[in-house]
């Protein structure tokens, strides 16, 4: 289970809207607890992408994945997971998600169309590998 | 030595909840290996099937990514840390996209590509990859063949080849995608039998065309990867800007006598051809092929480099030639190579192109010829059957070769003086004013370029370019002359 403030909830889908057509990302920044993850922050991140490739394949670069955790640790906070949008498509992860993500990580997936972000849900991978479990958002 | 792995938080639960790891080891693959026999659940969270470390998971040694030292066995120091840290990617499914299902091989393609697969930078994945990977040929000459025989046996699953030649005598020296017993037979054909025989598992698809600014853009929708094996320049930038402007890497390569240059154009990842040559050259400064020779084993060379390349991307290898000229040099043996940089004022892949369309490139690359001297006096010419006529009546004539005395021996006019295109203004007292000159050279482009710098020079005499020159004599008066 992961724990999100409304307020957290609303920035993911605002950023998922302002860029769209493309993919938006950023970090998840909050502590893993014993009943799951609870989220404090937001951290958004320019797509590293190229152009042509930002409508379906965001890309958080090392560089910028330790700058996030450097400012989280300031903060004392810890990098929980990570969002990003799917515009015009399911809020679900891919093959291309499943082969690309870490366990215990929270995935959060917003969908997004012009104007408006619509689903919204948040994936673990499961510790096999296999696939992804839909985690259960607890909205504060 | 020591050294400290730092575990990242969500793998901590198959380190045994620990945050940091000390192994002993001398390479960075080394102190990895450890770390993942100790806690073996770890290691398939870093390395995939092939036992590669994920595309995703980045090592960094003391704050420097191992990929851009020595990879695993970059060496590590007592007391050095090791960060594992991924980077985040992912998306929608899109089609034609990485995270497509690639095709299966079947026994028969395991066992023909055996090589491949038991290299982990190609497996079974990259196998895989190549399959479903598609390639337009732009050409089956010097530098498509090779490039076309490597493609189709390394198993690309889908290869286009562009052509409207056939296949010539002169061809054979170096085209070995076409035999001796392909003679007058239509390139694409010749070439598609030959592609087949190396390699029935794959699609071989032809287009016997021009490639023209119209047709250009459809087809290159169709495929993954171009490779540009042309000959002229208004078809080398033809294909670099339907490659910017369709996204597609353009792997080229030329060839001239004992040189050789071959690129990875790839607007999207680096510099295209204009950012290297904005402007054609003047049109007849550079010589073909066919007027200035070409080593024959030259376009194997810079053409298996050009399969090299476009395999590499195919695979996703990362030391591609992109942002690199290489040159090469037959006669020396020596490899030479530049970086390139992308132009910002490139007028096709800088940020305000102005170029968003294919245009008319025969006339760009035509476009100088008006700035250089101005033939203000028209060029003369005659046919090779008139001047046969006219020598046959026993005009006065006299008939200057242009051409090297090397072309000299291998095929001559009967009662001709050679004075080399180099000479022939420095000589012009040897050329008598007073009766008319006949210029020729091997195709007529030599010979109107002497007639032009006579001209300038002062010759007074009339002056006559043969049309076609010694080529066009030997099709039309007389077969015995051997044509070159």
């Amino acid at each position: 289970m992961i724990k999100v403030p409304t307020q957290q909830l609303n920035e993911i889908r605002e950023h998922g809207v302002r860029d769209y057509p493309y993919e938006c990302c950023g970090l998840l920044l909050g502590r893993f607890s014993e009943d799951g993850k609870i989220v404090r922050e937001t951290y958004p991140i320019s797509n590293a992408r190229e152009e042509s490739a930002k409508r379906n394949r965001f890309l958080i670069t090392p560089e910028e994945l330790m700058k996030g955790e450097r400012y989280a640790r300031s903060r004392d906070l810890e990098v929980v997971g990570f969002y990003h949008s799917h515009p015009d498509s399911p809020a679900v992860p891919s093959k291309y998600d499943l082969e690309h993500a870490w366990p215990t990580y929270s995935y959060i997936i917003v969908s997004t169309s012009p104007g408006e972000a619509t689903d919204l849900f948040s994936w673990e991978q499961e510790a096999d590998r296999s696939r992804f479990n839909e985690e259960k958002i607890e909205c504060q | 030595m020591s050294v400290t792995i730092s575990i990242p938080a969500p793998l901590r639960q198959f380190a045994g909840g620990q945050s940091q790891i000390v192994v002993e080891a001398k390479t960075a693959g080394e102190a990895l290996d450890s770390l993942t026999s100790t806690h073996s659940a770890l290691r398939r969270h870093l390395y995939n099937d092939q036992n590669m470390l994920r595309n995703f998971v980045n090592v960094y040694l003391n704050d420097e990514d191992i990929r851009h030292a020595s990879g695993p066995d970059t060496p590590v120091k007592d007391g050095d840390t090791i960060m594992i840290v991924p980077s985040i990617a992912g998306g929608a499914v899109v089609e034609s996209e990485v995270g497509q299902e690639l095709p299966e091989l079947s026994n028969e393609e395991i066992m023909r590509y055996s090589r491949h697969l038991i290299m982990p930078e190609v497996g079974m994945q990259g196998q895989r990859k190549l399959k479903a990977s598609s390639v337009l040929m732009i050409g089956t000459g010097g530098l498509g063949a090779p490039v076309g025989m490597y493609l189709a046996a390394a198993g690309v699953g889908r290869i286009g080849i562009v052509d409207f030649d056939v296949v010539e005598e002169s061809n054979l020296q170096r085209q070995i995608i076409h035999g001796t017993k392909d003679l007058g037979r239509r390139k694409i054909e010749s070439a598609r039998d030959r592609l087949r025989d190396i390699n029935p598992h794959i699609e071989i698809e032809t287009h016997e065309s021009r490639l023209t600014s119209h047709n250009a853009m459809q087809l290159f929708k169709n495929y993954d990867i171009i490779v540009d094996g042309t000959d002229n320049f208004p078809t080398r930038y033809l294909v670099n800007d339907a490659c910017v402007l369709s996204g597609k890497p353009n792997v080229y390569g030329s060839i001239f006598r004992f040189e050789g240059q071959a690129s990875v154009f790839w607007a999207e990842k680096g510099a295209c051809y204009r950012c290297l040559y904005p402007e054609p050259p003047p049109p007849g400064l550079v010589p073909s092929c066919a007027e200035g020779g070409v080593l024959g084993v030259l376009p194997g060379i810079v053409g298996a480099i050009q399969a090299n390349e476009t395999i590499k991307i195919i695979l996703g290898a990362e030391d591609v030639l992109i942002n690199r000229l290489l040159l090469f040099d037959a006669w020396t043996m020596k490899f030479r190579e530049f970086k390139l940089r992308k132009d910002p004022k490139c007028p096709v892949c800088g940020e305000n192109a102005t170029v968003k369309k294919l245009i008319d490139y025969e006339e760009f690359c035509g476009m100088a010829a008006h700035q250089a001297p101005a033939p203000d006096t028209k060029l003369e010419e005659i046919t090779a059957t008139e001047l046969n006529a006219r020598r046959l009546r026993g005009d006065a004539l006299q008939i200057i070769d242009v051409r090297e005395p090397h072309e000299f021996e291998i095929a001559r006019l009967p009662g001709t003086k050679l004075i080399p295109l180099g000479h022939v203004v420095g000589r012009m007292n040897e050329i008598n004013q007073d009766v008319e000159t006949i210029v020729h050279c091997k195709g007529g482009v030599r010979s109107a370029k002497a007639i032009a710098a006579l001209k300038r020079a002062g010759f007074q005499g009339r002056l006559i370019n043969l049309k076609g020159g010694i080529t066009a004599w030997s099709e039309d008066v007389d077969p015995r002359v051997p044509k070159y």
